[in-house]
């Protein structure tokens, strides 16, 4: 018991020794970190405008500060504001991690959706001051950068666009050059395509069973490429249809759509000297709605039991079950989209696909109209032209000359 | 001049938008844009159009007990319910500014629980349909046919977890060879190659499609083959 007294007293006595030093080092105040140093700013910010849009942009660039990546190195992050006036209130419009040294400021839409003004609208001619300042990593800041000025300018013309220009002008030379030539009379051969011979064939087939034939615009707009290429092949069909006099089916998933089909039927129609035989109820709206459109047009197929079903346009999800369907059928199916991604459901699933430029092709090939093949000849050079570039490219590229690979890059 | 006008206003309207694609400047960089905005009123009002024919057609067929008229019938109640439950707003908000979709309203419910249960049917569909057109299209008729059963076994197999376990031995110099890196591979450059030349020509095709719309020559659109 006496043991015991006497380590307790040595703990008590040990311990007030301890709270007396304490107090005596630090009489009435906690221990304190020392001040965090600041990152030094960024320096030299220049503004400049973004040489390729309307006035809505400009381009923020600086000098890194001196304690990015060395130094104190404790630069975390760039913070730019923007204002109209150099005493206004500035706007934070962007923040840059550390080792960039440029931010792209692009202004949004001058009204917000409640119509009232937006402070982050940029427009052409005006003056917008910014100034900048470093974050660190324990989020302290910097000292703001000098406060410069610069405005943003409506260019008449965007310089990373001048290569495309240039191949637009020379295809356009091409097709062109080969439209004349073809109105002289010269004579233009152009390499046969598998999926087009065989349209007569499968119309012809069509009328000896004495079953409709399908034509699906597929699921794009009315003025998209695509479907206005369908239409070009629609009218050759149709007309093909009015001289056997064979049904021709045409659902279509837009009203615009609706109303230039049946103008390009009729008119095929009447070409074909067969006027009497249109009938408007054969070209039909069924909906807008992607899966409700093709449970309409499967439908029609096992019920019509249709021979030959065309697909030319654009589709989506929907080609494979409109293609699987008729197959079910038995019908023969030709097929052509540009969508690549539908490509191989087409390939698999029907009996012959116009991939990509055969069907804008078609109806050249189809019409036999020197005319119309003039383009597609077009095309097949200046697929000589851009493969030799491609080729050239990646030739001069491997021996670290860069001219070619510049000539066929994308806009930066 | 009922071709004459449309091919004019293709020509303005086409080359003004080909120039706009190089021109920032106002009002050129917007037109694009713009001219979007212009199709989607037109196609607003020509819905009207659509309405109107979709009930011509479907009721024509049921007046004369056209073949298979039953469906029709089925087509025009359908757009009927919808349109008077999306017009009186019937369940849900009354007035012009009552939203239409708000829970509970009777669009909403038939939307819900009726359309998109359909759609979705729809396109469940899709999976029997992958493999049975796959299994008629992976059929070894010829060397084509074989090398894309082999180029598709191997895609399928590299996706699949057995894909992994099954070459995961190999050694690490060996290891191009393991199964998900060959299935990436054929994705990444053979597939990758074809796709890309698939798609300068439809660049081109579109390009040449374009100027023989621009310039005239192609006007089966308009109709201009009954001229």
């Amino acid at each position: 018991m006496i043991r015991f007294k006497i380590r307790l007293a040595l703990i008590l006595i040990s311990a007030s020794v301890l709270l007396l030093f304490g107090y005596i080092s630090s009489p009435g105040q906690e221990l304190e970190a020392p001040p965090e140093p600041l990152p030094a700013p960024p320096t030299n910010v220049v503004i400049s405008d973004d040489p390729n849009d309307d006035g809505h942009t400009t381009i923020v660039s600086w000098q890194l500060s001196r304690d990015d990546g060395a130094g104190l190195n404790n630069v975390m992050a760039y913070e730019i504001f923007r204002s109209t006036s150099p005493e206004g209130e500035f706007l934070q419009v962007g923040v840059m991690g550390k080792g960039l040294d440029s931010y792209i400021d692009r202004g949004e839409k001058e009204k917000t959706r409640n119509g009232e003004p937006n402070p982050r609208y940029i427009g052409a001619g005006i003056d917008y001051y910014y100034k900048m300042r470093a974050k660190s990593t324990t989020g302290t800041y910097s000292e703001f950068s000098e406060l410069v000025v610069g405005q943003a300018k409506n260019n008449w013309y965007h310089t990373g666009k001048t290569n495309i220009m240039i191949a637009v002008l020379i295809f356009s030379g091409l097709v062109i050059y080969f439209i004349t030539a073809a109105k002289r009379g010269k004579e233009l051969y152009v390499r046969p395509i598998a999926g087009i011979d065989a349209v007569d064939e499968s119309i012809g087939r069509a009328t000896e069973m004495g079953r409709p034939i399908l034509f699906v615009l597929g699921t794009g707009t009315a003025a998209d490429l695509a479907t206005i290429a369908g239409y070009t092949i629609l009218a050759r069909v149709a007309k093909m249809t009015a001289d056997y006099q064979t049904k021709v089916l045409v659902p279509v998933n837009e009203p615009v759509m609706l109303a230039v089909a049946q103008e390009t039927v009729k008119s095929a129609y009447m070409e074909a000297g067969r006027p009497d035989m249109y009938d408007e109820q054969n070209i039909f709206y069924v909906t807008a709605m992607q899966f409700p459109f093709v449970a309409a047009v499967c439908g029609l197929m096992i019920r019509e039991q249709t021979a030959t079903n065309f697909y030319m346009g654009i589709f989506h999800a929907e080609s494979l079950i409109l293609a699987e369907t008729g197959a079910i059928t038995g019908a023969i199916q030709i097929s052509g989209t540009d969508q690549l991604a539908q490509l191989p459901f087409f390939i698999a699933a029907t009996d012959y696909t116009l991939i990509g430029e055969e069907l804008y092709a078609a109806s050249g090939y189809l019409s036999k109209e020197a005319l119309l093949l003039g383009p597609v000849k077009a095309q097949d050079y200046a697929k000589v032209i851009l493969l030799t570039l491609l080729g050239l490219a990646v030739i001069t590229w491997s021996f670290g000359w860069g001219f070619f690979k510049s000539l066929i890059s994308t806009i930066s | 001049m009922r071709r004459q006008i449309p091919v004019v206003i293709t020509f303005i309207v086409g080359s003004v938008l080909i120039i706009s694609v190089f021109i920032p400047h106002k009002p050129f960089g917007q037109l694009g844009e713009n001219f979007s905005v212009y199709f989607d009123i037109i196609a607003v009002f020509a819905f009207i159009l659509g309405a109107g024919n979709l009930l011509r057609v479907h009721g024509n067929r049921i007046y004369k007990k056209h073949k298979d008229w039953p469906y029709s019938v089925v087509t025009v109640a359908g757009f009927t319910v919808m349109m008077i439950a999306g017009l009186f707003k019937i369940g849900g908000s009354p007035g012009i500014t009552g939203d239409l979709t708000e829970p509970g309203s009777m669009f909403e419910d038939l939307y819900m629980y009726v359309f998109t249960p359909l759609m979705a049917t729809m396109f469940a569909l899709l999976a029997f349909y992958v493999a049975s057109a796959s299994h008629r299209a992976f059929r070894a008729k010829n060397k084509e046919a074989t090398v894309l059963l082999l180029a598709a076994f191997v895609i399928l197999l590299g996706r699949t977890p057995f894909g992994v376990e099954l070459t995961s031995w190999l050694p690490d110099p060996l290891s191009f060879l393991e199964i998900p890196n060959l299935a990436s591979w054929i994705m990444s450059v053979p597939n990758m190659a074809g796709q890309r030349a698939i798609m300068v020509g439809i660049a081109l095709g579109v390009i040449a499609m374009a100027l023989r719309v621009i310039l005239g020559v192609e006007r089966t659109y308009l109709g201009a083959d009954s001229e």
